[in-house]
């Protein structure tokens, strides 16, 4: 199951969770450029924060800041929880 | 030159008219845009030059639209050598930006086109100006017709000076009153079912924000102009069509009535907005290069005082009636500013062209305060640089900059910044504002460099104050 948390929106990003063989981030973002590590790392920071592992990260990011990145990331992983 | 005679000059289909005229014997080629992204006739006739395989084309559009597809087919056939053009948008933009042309792309202003075009630097040998209304002799107007734009001050140079005027309509009356284009300067006219859609013709984007941070910047703006005391009797003025500039006219409005003050004229693209000001006595004259909305296009044989104006008396830096020298005010936008102040709404952050400058640098040269608004952050790209990645207008002709997290001055203008000396606003340096917008965004990694020149942009001065590279 994919469990999701987020918007198409401008400044928002959709993000995308499923659990996988192991750890993998795919990022796809309007300022891959100038923010593509940035990204990943709020993504891997949190996925360590919260002790998860064998997971598939999908960011469908349209310029969102790291603290939505973080927060749509955290309800993904909530709505798979339940 | 002579023009022919009146009688005889209209032609009922292309191909008649490319068995009187040799179309491979005339590549510089130009057209306008005010029908925007609903003009059929640019694509009607580019389409006779890829059917005909014209090469070497040298295309002098006013301004290059989405819908402009058939520029698109010629560039993939190779067939244009160098476009010249004051803004392009969509897949030709972005074909060119990833491509390149064989020759190159010149970015003027809107004064600038129409200067190089009467000083005789761009020569064309035939300007199709598509017109939604004329008689038969080639008089004709914007602002009457079912496919009706409002002023036609784009093609006015064009139809003075290119070797073949040829006029395309839908719509022939027996007498045009006033014409913009005059008949003495007209061969050729050729009537078809259609010049456009109605729906793509009008912009659609003449909306007051009502986004959170675009009302802040705006009330920002009004603030600012309030403490610069620039909104006084016989004030000029100039915004553009965009939601956040509206905005700020709308808070002049109240301002001028709130204090009974009256405006001597307001330019540029005209709006609804604009013409509610003039029609309630707030506004003594609108000067009109281009209509925004139908409202606009609609005031023209309503209102004496709207006056439709040629690109040339609008903002050719050597026009002796230019406009835009007396103004006192205009508002901008930006995609990018730099340390420096220089503008860019040319290309985005990736290098990829998004625009030009139409009017921006025009009018940020000639007016006396230049108020350059945007939000400080768009879609977490900080809008302050280090150095723009494309310079529109230089920043010795910007004045302010006002964003919803603080405002800064050019640090020129002191006695702009004398003036504000007990401000109640934030007036911070711009790198201070570059360091706010970091701490939302952090540091973007700097595109890489590009070395492979495509183009330039060319000042109204003539000067070359920037070139376009391959992405």
């Amino acid at each position: 199951m994919k469990y999701s948390a987020g918007s198409y929106e401008s400044s928002d990003c959709i993000v995308t969770v499923s659990t996988h063989s192991k750890t993998d981030i795919i990022i796809e973002s309007i300022v891959f450029e100038q923010f593509g590590d940035q990204i990943k790392d709020v993504i891997s920071n949190t996925l360590k924060e919260q002790g998860i592992k064998d997971i598939l990260v999908e960011c469908f990011d349209k310029g969102a800041l790291d603290y939505t990145i973080k927060s749509r990331l955290l309800t993904a992983l909530k709505r798979m929880e339940e | 030159m002579t023009k022919q005679a009146n009688t005889n000059k209209i032609i009922k289909t292309f191909d008649d008219f490319y068995n009187i005229i040799d179309i491979h014997q005339y590549k510089n080629i130009s057209f306008h845009h005010h029908l925007r992204n609903g003009d059929y006739v640019l694509n009607m006739v580019l389409n006779h030059y890829l059917e005909k395989k014209v090469n070497n084309i040298n295309l002098y559009p006013s301004a290059i639209f989405p819908s402009y597809s058939s520029i698109l087919h010629l560039l993939e056939n190779n067939q244009i050598d160098n476009i010249t053009t004051n803004y392009c948008n969509g897949p030709v933009a972005e074909f060119i930006s990833n491509n390149g042309l064989s020759g190159k792309l010149t970015m003027q202003t809107h004064g600038g086109r129409a200067r190089s075009i009467i000083e005789g630097r761009s020569k064309i040998d035939i300007a199709y100006i598509a017109v939604p209304t004329c008689d038969p002799s080639g008089n004709a107007v914007g602002y009457l017709g079912n496919n009706r734009c409002g002023a036609l001050g784009y093609p006015i140079a064009d139809s003075l000076h290119a070797s073949k005027v040829v006029l395309i309509t839908d719509n022939i009356v027996d007498y045009v009153d006033s014409p913009e284009i005059k008949s003495e300067n007209v061969d050729y006219i050729i009537t078809i079912d259609s010049i456009g859609d109605k729906q793509g013709i009008i912009s659609g984007t003449t909306q007051v924000t009502k986004n959170p941070i675009g009302v802040k910047i705006a009330k920002n703006t009004a603030k600012l102009m309030d403490e610069l005391e620039l909104i006084k009797p016989g004030f000029s003025f100039q915004s553009g069509a965009g939601g956040i500039s509206l905005k700020v006219t709308d808070y002049v409005k109240e301002t001028m009535k709130r204090q009974n003050i009256k405006a001597s004229f307001f330019s540029g693209g005209i709006t609804k907005y604009h013409v509610d000001m003039l029609e309630e006595g707030l506004v003594e004259k609108l000067y009109d290069v281009q209509c925004f909305d139908l409202e606009a296009v609609d005031s023209i044989s309503r209102n004496t005082n709207h006056i439709p104006i040629s690109a040339s008396q609008y903002a050719n830096p050597n026009d002796p009636l230019m406009v835009i020298k007396d103004l006192d005010i205009v508002i901008l936008g930006a995609t990018e500013i730099d340390y420096d102040f220089n503008v860019n709404v040319t290309t985005d952050s990736h290098g990829t062209i998004i625009g030009g400058s139409g009017g921006h640098s025009d009018t940020a040269s000639e007016a006396k305060v230049t108020i350059i608004v945007s939000p400080l952050i768009k879609g977490r790209i900080p809008t302050v640089k280090k150095r723009v990645t494309t310079i529109t207008t230089l920043g010795k002709n910007i004045d302010c900059f006002v964003t919803e997290r603080g405002i800064a001055i050019n640090p020129n203008r002191k006695d702009l910044l004398k003036k504000l000396l007990n401000s109640k606003l934030k007036i911070v340096p711009i790198e201070e504002l570059a360091h706010i917008a970091h701490k939302y965004t952090n540091i973007p990694k700097e595109a890489k460099k590009r070395d492979k020149i495509i183009g330039e942009v060319e000042d109204r001065t003539l000067e070359i104050i920037d070139y376009l590279y391959l992405k």
